[in-house]
């Protein structure tokens, strides 16, 4: 037996939403809860038949404990692995064992965060490391800075290069109703934004909004029964690299090298065969980081690789095409949103962003600080 | 099982008890020579319970730095990366920022009562 062999056995069969952008006077679990039964009910299912919870988020220290009395469920499997936002991808993975197992039928993953209307900054149940503290990193957006002015120095990446970025994402996000920053951006104004931690100013940062988002994983053979059209998970991997950035062997080069591989391996997929590309942009850094290691272009290259609207709209390969953290929504942990946009593409229900052909979709979550990497391939029945 | 008896303080306690001397001290393997921050009770990899402690030569360079531009008044982060190999967090005294590559040399201050290890540049000759 091989992880090979959890190739398209569980399915991902409703997906819901709730508040993103802005909810003010909603509470976090209250987001998550009508996301969730949103969810339930997109996949045609009944709360009841929830026997399986994964959750993550912010403010809860017991996710599943803190769910399953909100919604009165009694889940037999439950995982509230909290990795910061990539999460979910990993929930995916534990979904899709728990189910092949038999320990459990239907799966709920789920997150919730109300940051932008309680008080607009990111919240974190992060402790602070102690060799760290004296110096007063501003985590998470000192890492990334630091992240990507050595990218800068060893492979000549310039700012305008990361402004690209947010360029692009802006321009799906303008194609997209439910993307909380829309209008106009340029490659000057990212550069003329308020300068936050060199060389990152607030434009090369991710919206801190309100929002839930949820799913419901079920086994392949019962998914063909409901009334959605499948999503099947073809393949997942993770992979830690450290807590502190201190640690980081080589700011340039994340774990989703070893991620992306073990999720290609598991799919029998690779770079070639991927439609679209949702990667965690908690700031610009991470979609150039992430293109990278996972292959779509050489190490030191994903500046270039950027320019000129590659990743935009029209491009050369379709990138975060609900505008990303950078430009739809970003609650704080926002491994799940990658998942719902891949759902909606495959599904073929994106509207005028609607990619003309989408059969296989690459979700990659990040979370920490750089720390943690789990890459998923999702597929449309065409796949299997 | 019965439980392991633990002498006395921590690596950590240790550490902070050596800069409050006056001295920046790093770990090393015994048996791989290899050196470890931050403190730890074995080798991270090996696990080896072999650290002894040494004195840092308190010699690198930059590896990466930012700056935090706050309302309350601006200050950089640097990444230093010591001669022996280890990297720790630290900022780098007297400028705003430096470049990647500058040799610094390592001096203990106190910040917010606490010892702590700082930077100030000792040449201007870049390396990677």
């Amino acid at each position: 037996m091989s992880a090979r062999s959890l190739r398209g056995r569980a399915a991902i069969v409703g997906v819901g939403g709730a508040g993103w952008g802005e909810a003010p006077g909603r509470s976090a679990i209250e987001l998550l809860a009508e996301a969730s039964l949103a969810a339930i009910a997109d996949a045609g299912l009944r709360l009841e038949d929830i026997d399986g919870l994964c959750a993550a988020t912010s403010t809860h220290a017991f996710p599943t404990l803190s769910v399953a009395e909100y919604l009165g469920i009694h889940p037999v499997f439950f995982d509230g692995t909290n990795i910061g936002g990539a999460s979910f991808e990993m929930h995916l993975l534990q979904a899709a064992l728990a189910l092949d197992a038999g320990v459990c039928n239907a799966v709920l993953i789920c997150y919730g965060s109300n940051q932008r209307s309680a008080g607009g900054r990111l919240v974190s149940l992060s402790e602070p490391q102690w060799h760290e503290t004296p110096f007063r990193p501003r985590h998470p957006i000192t890492a990334y800075a630091l992240a990507a002015q050595r990218h800068m120095y060893e492979f000549g990446t310039t700012r305008e290069m990361l402004a690209d970025i947010a360029v692009a994402a802006r321009q799906w996000a303008n194609l997209n109703p439910d993307a909380f920053a829309r209008g106009p951006l340029t490659r000057e104004d990212v550069l003329s934004a308020r300068m936050v931690s060199d060389p990152l100013t607030s434009r090369d940062c991710c919206l801190v909004t309100d929002g839930g988002a949820a799913c419901v994983v079920v086994r392949a053979d019962r998914a063909k029964d409901l009334h959605r059209k499948p999503v099947y998970v073809l393949g997942v991997g993770g992979a830690h690299s450290h807590r502190s950035i201190t640690q980081m062997a080589d700011l340039t080069r994340t774990a989703a090298v070893e991620s992306g591989a073990r999720a290609f391996a598991m799919a029998g997929l690779g770079c070639a065969d991927v439609d679209l590309v949702m990667l965690y942009d908690a700031f610009t850094i991470t979609t150039l980081l992430f293109l990278e290691d996972l292959g779509f272009c050489p190490k030191g290259e994903g500046g270039r690789f950027v320019q000129d609207g590659a990743i935009a709209p029209g491009g050369k390969l379709a990138v975060n095409t609900n505008g990303g953290g950078l430009s739809c929504v970003h609650p704080g942990m926002y491994g799940l949103f990658l998942i719902l946009e891949a759902v909606t593409q495959l599904r073929g229900e994106a509207g005028a962003r609607q990619l003309s052909k989408c059969d296989v979709a690459l979700c990659h979550g990040n979370g920490g600080t750089l720390s943690s990497q789990v890459t998923t391939l999702l597929g449309s029945e065409a796949t299997l | 099982m019965r439980p392991k008896a633990t002498l006395g303080p921590g690596p950590e306690a240790q550490y902070r008890a050596f800069l409050r001397d006056g001295r920046f001290m790093i770990q090393r393997s015994a048996s791989t020579g290899r050196y470890v921050f931050y403190p730890r009770v074995a080798a991270p990899g090996s696990g080896a319970d072999d650290l002894e402690w040494v004195e840092a030569s308190g010699l690198g360079h930059i590896y990466s730095i930012t700056v935090n531009r706050a309302r309350t008044g601006s200050y950089n982060i640097a990444l230093v990366e010591l001669d022996e190999g280890p990297r720790l967090m630290t900022r780098i005294e007297g400028v705003e920022t430096a470049p990647i590559g500058t040799r610094v040399r390592a001096r203990i201050v106190e910040i917010e009562g606490e010892p702590a290890v700082v930077f100030d540049i000792v040449s201007e000759e870049g390396r990677t």
